[in-house]
């Protein structure tokens, strides 16, 4: 089967006519993902497939949300758990455009700071950090002021 | 817009010249009552007489009314309220906090839920500005500049936030020089070396003390503490080794002088005391000046 085949057969079994597909999401954070872009909040047609076969990932999810078209500013918070996750922006059933995921220089909340004693992790307070690094990801508590890095960093 | 002091980085080289400048009026004219009518909160979530008492002391020099937490044990904090409920009352009433806690970033959060100014006097392992702007008053006053400076940095490298502090402060000017004696296990910390190398700033490492202290324009000493070695033997193995000891003096510049932001254990030696180069319980009398200049400065009396 060749590659345009297979990606219209893969369309046309969850096809949607206008809204934004989230593929290479990797599987375990499927639910993570969804919770970010507080879609379990929101009255759109949904659907997801998760524990899909991914050459690159093992396993991947995929979201699908009809009429539904994001902010970067608001997918770009899905960096820290899905950095390869690739959009397609669906108007009536064809893709229209493709968008990749940015990590931004700033993220609030999502991430816990690794350092124990920072107040972050004693009261109710929303983390803030600024990336400094990209590769691995450094990001800078903005009240510790200590460096959560790579595998440090824990989803909240 | 109000002011707060949190971190060092939150200055700029210009506000440190300005600091400096009021620390020297200070010292000139210690009693002035800019804080005449006004209450400061005096808020330590974990002890610290030395800096309560040094904070305390600038703000009645200045005038001001004092109220406070200064035993933890006794406060509502051990009663469950969260830090933010403190500062949310306290700065209803107090026109100035000045807060010690002890994690870190508490200082950073107060900033943000007090309407009035936060002066962080240590939050946990992370932060003291006040004492690199003591420290620099004391480099400034006894060198006559904070440029052109070979400044040496001896003991805990690794843990120790005054010497971190210090060195990002310091390289905002011209032409330093650092040179860094510690142990291995408490080196300096690699991201503040890459921040040197980054800025073109030269600095050496060395193990022990040698005839390398002959350059020294400062010697900033530091405690290493036993509870910083996983291994007992890797302590009783240095514990000795960073003792500063007035024989080694002999043959180092006039104008070197020794500082340490105290309280000191055994790493300089009591016959170093009596030599002109020590400086160190002049340096807690700076904190006085400075800290007035500080206030003075953020409440913007001056």
């Amino acid at each position: 089967m060749d590659n345009s085949r297979k990606n219209k057969l893969k369309l046309k079994v969850s096809a949607i006519k206008d809204g934004t597909v989230i593929d290479h999401i990797p599987a375990q954070y499927l639910f993570k993902v969804i919770s970010i872009l507080g879609l379990d909040n929101i009255e759109n047609q949904i659907t997801f497939g998760t524990n899909l076969e991914s050459e690159k990932l093992g396993s991947k999810a995929i979201i699908k949300v009809s009429d539904k078209f994001f902010e970067n500013d608001e997918i770009n918070k899905i960096a820290l758990v899905a950095p390869h996750a690739k959009l397609n922006i669906i108007r009536d059933y064809d893709v229209v455009e493709k968008k990749v995921v940015e990590i931004p220089k700033e993220i609030r909340g999502i991430v816990k700071c690794f350092n124990p004693k920072c107040i972050t992790n004693n009261e109710h307070i929303i983390t803030s950090f600024q990336v400094v690094d990209t590769s691995p990801i450094a990001l800078k508590c903005k009240y510790c002021e200590k460096h959560t890095v790579g595998d440090q960093i824990k989803m909240q | 817009m109000k002011r707060d002091l949190i971190s060092i980085t939150d200055y700029s080289k210009a506000e440190y010249l300005e600091i400096m400048r009021l620390a020297a009026e200070f010292e000139a004219l210690p009693n002035q009552d800019l804080l005449k009518g006004k209450v400061v909160a005096s808020l330590f979530f974990e002890p610290s007489t030395r800096t309560r008492l040094s904070f305390e002391t600038a703000i009645s020099r200045l005038g001001g009314r004092i109220i406070g937490i200064a035993d933890p044990g006794s406060s509502s904090t051990s009663k469950g309220e969260s830090l933010h409920d403190t500062i949310k009352m306290v700065s209803n009433y107090a026109d100035l906090i000045v807060m010690r806690h002890p994690l870190e970033g508490a200082a950073r959060y107060a900033a943000e839920v007090s309407p009035v100014p936060v002066i962080n006097a240590g939050d946990g392992a992370n932060q003291h500005p006040t004492q690199t702007l003591l420290d620099m008053y004391s480099i400034l006053k006894t060198q006559g500049s904070l440029d052109n400076l070979n400044i040496f940095m001896v003991g805990d490298l690794k843990y120790g936030r005054t010497v971190h502090s210090l060195l990002m402060a310091m390289s905002e000017f011209e032409n330093p020089i650092f040179n860094f004696i510690a142990p291995q296990a408490l080196q300096m910390p690699a991201e503040y070396k890459m921040y040197l190398r980054e800025k073109g700033i030269r600095y050496f490492e060395h193990r022990e003390f040698t005839d390398i202290l002959n350059e020294a324009d400062i010697i900033y000493m530091t405690r290493v503490q036993k509870e910083r070695f996983s291994d007992p033997i890797e302590y009783e193995k240095v514990k000795n080794v960073y003792i500063l000891r007035n024989s080694m003096l002999a043959k180092t510049k006039p104008n070197l002088r020794i500082l340490h932001p105290l309280p000191r254990v055994n790493e300089i030696h009591s016959d170093v005391d009596k030599n002109e180069k020590a400086y160190y319980f002049t340096q807690a009398l700076n904190g006085v000046f400075t800290r007035e200049a500080i206030i003075a400065h953020i409440m913007n009396l001056k």
